[in-house]
Formats: structure tokens, C-alpha cells, sequence
């Protein structure tokens, strides 16, 4: 991360495709001078030496509260009635959730 | 309908539980006289989305029918509670406060909610949010913004913004909220309620649609301290259903409530007091603060020296998480599905485009770019990393002293749509909160008093991990040393 990044047009709409998010013109303009402004004020980490610190990605690592043992037993289990989950989707047939054709030429 | 107000509003829990026991009152009048107070209020402040009565009607009859036999009550009989709208119920709306989820129905019971049902508690309809509960002041919600109680023309805090209004407001006696960098403590600061951040792996979140899962908790809001020790006692547990749910036995968080705080070690952080801190606001904490060492606790001086990192931190943590939690909404499974797309991704674009706000999409686009190939060490990893040194502060604070004293706001509720076009400067709303969810650690807001307009002003009170107890005793002190 370097002081000077920017993000520019052509980075919001590759990162936009990445998020399978389809940005206005307007949406665009708006998204790139917010993530600039936001990265502005994350560039202050930089003033910080980690070089030696392990990155932290879960609190468990520091209080080993017991969840290392976490693990349940592989067993076969009861999960949500097919019907219920089905209740919730746009479109379905009642076994599967139907889409628009997966395959583009 | 102030009547109404006076009516109920002073209950506590358990007065709620001895009436109903000697038959003064019964669930069924008390969830009614809620009703009919949502009724008055809640028009103009717009706390909740959805309202259950019938099925509340119902729960409430059961606990008259218990109360009528003499059988046992349960700790929360009759307690009128709401939910926030990002916790499910089997049958009932979850929105998330977004576009993309409207008209979703949640076919399972979240467990603290259950955990609330099972003890007698009535819920009485499901609260207004952020978006994806991503935001500092309640406007992010796709249904419109809540309203302070305390000033119709202010932000209640956010994200939790309904869950803290209603209690405020009269409109629940107890409220579930969720806290990924400050969204129990703020909105509790704000509209002058209890609001409390258990330590991470506390409470189960089963049932809580994720934003950022290594910071995601669930935390009750109450009228007072000891009803929020209470409602904690109920929630918190382990849970199969969370991988990330402790173990650890719940102890009974009002046993040792009123203790008092002589021979306390408290330390005050200087980095909590910079910059930017609203002049009332400092004179309210430093005025409890005073009392606090009136009544016995040694106030300690620390130094908690990577604060001022923790926003930025935050920023890059929580919106990578959220933006691989958000990949789920693709209008295949549930929520919202774009009519008009002939191709799969097509589809998936033009859903999310249309069911996500502007705040929603500005986090996961960050934290797709912090993810993103040639980003992820200079972002994540380092956010990452500054992440255990801000822990490690706390880790050494906790050696010293036995809880820790900071306002929970730099300010008190600001005006709607004072800070909605500079993320940047709403993302500083959260500066005192952050710390403590990146941290994992606990703590609460508790009322300490109001500004010269009448705005309510909280103080965060923060806790090693698992000593909630700590905790809830000091602002079991607070609030003596109020009234």
C-alpha cells in the first residue's frame, strides 16, 4: 500500500465485475471518489512497522477460549425441510432452485 | 396515551415477573399496552419494520395461563421484546434492512431469539437497521431512517438504531441488537439506553444474517443495568449450532452486580480523550468518573498507544468479510431476483445491483478491492496484523486494571443527514467502539448523563474477554451514582 495508490475508473469496474456488481455511470463516479477518500485514511497503517507481527484473523487465537475443540462429531443429522427452503426462493420447481441459462455464447 | 407510557415504561424485568406472579398484572395486558404505545410513537420514530401481534397475543395468553395455575415463571415472562431485523424467526419477515430481502421469510429460529422465547419473553415485531447492519446512524436502512426518541430530528446511532429507539421510546422493555464496530454501544449512547457487547463467542449467532464474522456479535439493550445483566444471562451459552460459541460456563450476571466499585482498578485511555471529543460529552464522562473515585475505585491513567488505527483497521476487516458474507445474496436461493436477465450472471449482477444501497455496495467493492490480487498483503494481511498489536494493547491494559473507562461517542446524536455524503466521517462516529470488536473483548454503554440540549450521553465501560460481570458491576455503579 503505498501513500500515492489511487483507484481509478478502469479499477472500480474490474472490482465491480469481481463483486458481480453492475455500476451506473453516476454509481461509478461517486464509488471512485469515495474508495479513494476511504483508502486515503487507510494509508495511515503504513506508519506502522509489521514486519514482525503474525496477522490476526480470529480473536480465538489470543484468548484460546476452548474453540480449538470445536469440532462436533461427522455424524448424519437432521438438516431444514426441503420444502421450507424452498418456500424462499424466486423460482423453483419444488426439488431444485431454477436460474437463467448458465451456459453464454 | 402518556398514560400508557407510565402505565408500563417504569417496569423493570423483575417487576414485570413479581406482577405477574401475584396476578397485579398479566403478559397479555402488558404486550397490549406496548402495542398500543407503538401505536402512539411509533409513526414518527419508525423503529420497527414489522410488527407480530397476534403471535405475541398468543405467547402472552400462555404466560397468563401459566401465571393463573401458580406454576414457576420463567425469568422473562411476559417481557415485551423486539428484535432486530438481521436475527431470524421461523416464519416471520428478516429483511436486513434491504431491498434484497424484502418479503423473505426466515424458515428457522435464530438461538438467541429462541433462547428469549424459551424464557417467557413476548417478541413483539422485528426492528428497524442498517442495511446489513453497515452503518452509524440508521439511515442506511432500505425502509427509511429510525428516528432519537430523544430529538425526532437526530440519528439514533446505528446500525442498531430501532433495537435502541424502542427501548427509549417505551416501545419494548428489552431489545436484541448485534455490535460489529460499535453498533450496540453507539445507538445505546444516543437514545440514553443499556446496550451491551458481550466477548465474541459469547452469545450464539446462529440465526444472525453475517456481515463480518470475525466481529459479528449479538447484545441486548435495556432501561437499566441489571435487566441488560439479566437478558445477557438468557442469550449467551454455548451453542452446536456456532462453531464460534465458547464453552465457557454462564455465570449469574447480577450476583455480584452491586458490589460497588471500591478497591476497582479503572483505567481512563488519554487516546480516548484527543481530538474531536465534544466538550459536554468529556465533562459527562470525566463527571462519572469523579464519582467512580468518590465511591472507591482507583482511576488509573493507561495508554492504549495503536487507537487511533482502529478505524482504518476496521474498515479493511469488516468489509472483506462482508463482501465474501454478501456473495450469498444472488437472487437463486432467496430474496429479491432481477426479472429481466436471459444469462445466469447477468441475473446475479442485476439482482444485487437493484437489492443493495449505495453503503452496501461501497463496502463490498472495498472489500473486494482489499481482496483482490495484488491488494490482499498491503490491505488484509496488514489490517490484519495491526489488528493483534490493538489486542495486544488491551491484553497488557487488562494486567493493570480491572475495567476500562471511555465515552462510547465523540459526540451525542447528530442531525439526520448531517454526515450521510462523507463516509468518511461517519466511519469516525464508531472511533471509541472499534477497538473493543476488533479486540473481542466486552463492554457496554450506560447512560451518564445528557447535553445542554437534552441529548443523552453514554459511557463505555470495557472488559477482558469472558468478564462481563466486571463489567455490568461498574455500570451497575454508574447508574447508582446517577440517580
Amino acid at each position: 500500500m503505498s501513500d500515492s495508490a489511487t483507484v481509478s475508473v478502469e479499477d472500480v469496474r474490474r472490482v465491480a465485475e469481481l463483486a458481480n456488481l453492475e455500476l451506473t455511470a453516476e454509481e461509478e463516479t461517486h464509488m471512485l471518489r469515495d474508495l479513494n477518500a476511504i483508502l486515503a485514511h487507510v494509508s495511515q497503517l503504513n506508519e506502522l512497522d509489521t514486519s514482525a507481527v503474525e496477522p490476526m484473523a480470529q480473536v480465538s487465537e489470543v484468548i484460546g477460549s476452548g474453540q480449538q475443540s470445536a469440532l462436533r462429531p461427522d455424524e448424519v443429522r437432521p438438516c431444514l425441510d426441503r420444502a421450507h427452503v424452498m418456500a424462499c426462493a424466486p423460482e423453483t420447481d419444488g426439488i431444485f432452485f431454477k436460474v437463467p441459462k448458465v451456459i453464454e455464447r | 396515551m402518556t398514560v400508557e407510557i407510565a402505565e408500563y415504561k417504569p417496569l423493570s424485568i423483575g417487576d414485570i415477573r413479581s406482577s405477574l406472579a401475584s396476578g397485579a398484572r398479566s403478559a397479555t395486558a402488558l404486550a397490549e399496552a406496548c402495542f398500543r404505545q407503538i401505536e402512539a410513537r411509533d409513526a414518527e420514530i419508525h423503529a420497527y419494520l414489522s410488527i407480530n401481534r397476534e403471535r405475541a397475543l398468543e405467547h402472552a395468553a400462555r404466560i397468563d395461563d401459566l401465571a393463573a395455575k401458580g406454576e414457576p415463571l420463567p425469568v422473562l415472562a411476559g417481557v415485551p421484546v423486539g428484535i432486530k431485523d438481521v436475527l431470524t424467526i421461523e416464519g416471520l419477515q428478516a429483511t436486513a434492512g434491504s431491498r434484497i430481502l424484502e418479503g423473505y421469510r426466515a424458515p428457522y429460529t435464530a438461538t438467541a431469539v429462541g433462547k428469549l422465547e424459551t424464557a417467557g419473553a413476548i417478541v413483539l415485531g422485528k426492528l428497524n437497521c442498517d442495511e446489513f447492519a453497515m452503518g452509524s446512524s440508521n439511515e442506511n436502512s432500505a425502509f427509511g431512517p429510525v428516528h432519537n426518541p430523544h430529538a425526532l430530528d437526530r440519528v439514533p446511532g446505528g446500525s442498531s438504531g430501532g433495537s435502541a429507539a424502542a427501548v427509549a421510546a417505551g416501545m419494548a422493555v428489552a431489545t436484541l441488537g448485534t455490535d460489529t464496530g460499535g453498533s450496540i454501544r453507539q445507538p445505546a449512547s444516543f437514545c440514553g439506553v443499556v446496550g451491551i457487547l458481550p466477548t465474541y463467542g459469547r452469545v450464539s449467532r446462529y440465526g444472525l444474517i453475517a456481515f463480518a464474522s470475525s466481529l459479528d456479535r449479538i447484545g441486548p439493550f435495556t432501561a437499566n443495568v441489571r435487566d441488560a445483566a439479566t437478558v445477557l444471562g438468557v442469550i449467551a451459552g454455548h451453542d452446536p449450532m456456532d462453531a464460534t460459541s465458547s464453552p465457557l460456563p454462564v455465570p449469574d450476571y447480577t450476583a455480584d452486580i452491586d458490589k460497588g466499585v471500591a478497591g476497582l482498578r479503572l483505567g481512563v485511555p488519554s487516546e480516548y480523550f484527543a481530538e474531536g471529543l465534544d466538550s459536554e460529552v468529556r465533562a459527562a464522562i470525566e463527571r462519572s468518573i469523579d464519582q467512580l473515585r468518590a465511591a472507591g475505585a482507583l482511576i488509573k491513567p493507561i495508554s492504549l498507544p495503536h487507537t487511533r488505527y482502529a478505524i482504518p483497521t476496521y474498515y479493511i476487516i469488516a468489509t472483506a468479510e462482508a463482501s465474501a458474507n454478501l456473495a450469498r445474496f444472488d437472487g437463486v436461493r432467496y430474496g429479491f431476483r432481477a426479472k429481466d436477465a436471459d444469462t445466469l450472471s447477468a441475473m446475479y449482477r442485476r439482482s444485487r445491483n437493484f437489492g443493495f444501497g449505495p453503503e452496501v455496495k461501497r463496502r463490498i467493492m472495498l472489500g473486494t478491492y482489499a481482496l483482490s490480487a495484488g491488494y490482499y498483503d498491503a490491505y488484509y494481511k496488514k489490517a490484519q496484523q495491526v489488528r493483534r498489536l490493538l489486542t495486544e494493547d488491551f491484553l497488557k491494559a487488562f494486567t493493570e486494571v480491572d475495567a476500562i473507562l471511555t465515552p462510547t461517542a465523540p459526540t451525542p446524536a447528530f442531525k439526520l443527514g448531517e454526515k450521510v455524503d462523507d463516509p468518511v466521517s461517519m466511519y469516525l462516529a464508531d472511533i471509541y467502539t472499534v477497538t473493543a470488536s476488533l479486540a473481542g473483548i466486552c463492554g457496554l454503554s450506560v447512560p451518564c448523563g445528557k447535553s445542554g440540549a437534552g441529548l443523552p450521553i453514554g459511557l463505555q465501560i470495557l472488559g477482558k474477554h469472558f468478564d462481563e460481570a466486571m463489567v455490568l458491576r461498574v455500570a451497575q455503579a454508574v447508574e447508582t451514582l446517577q440517580s
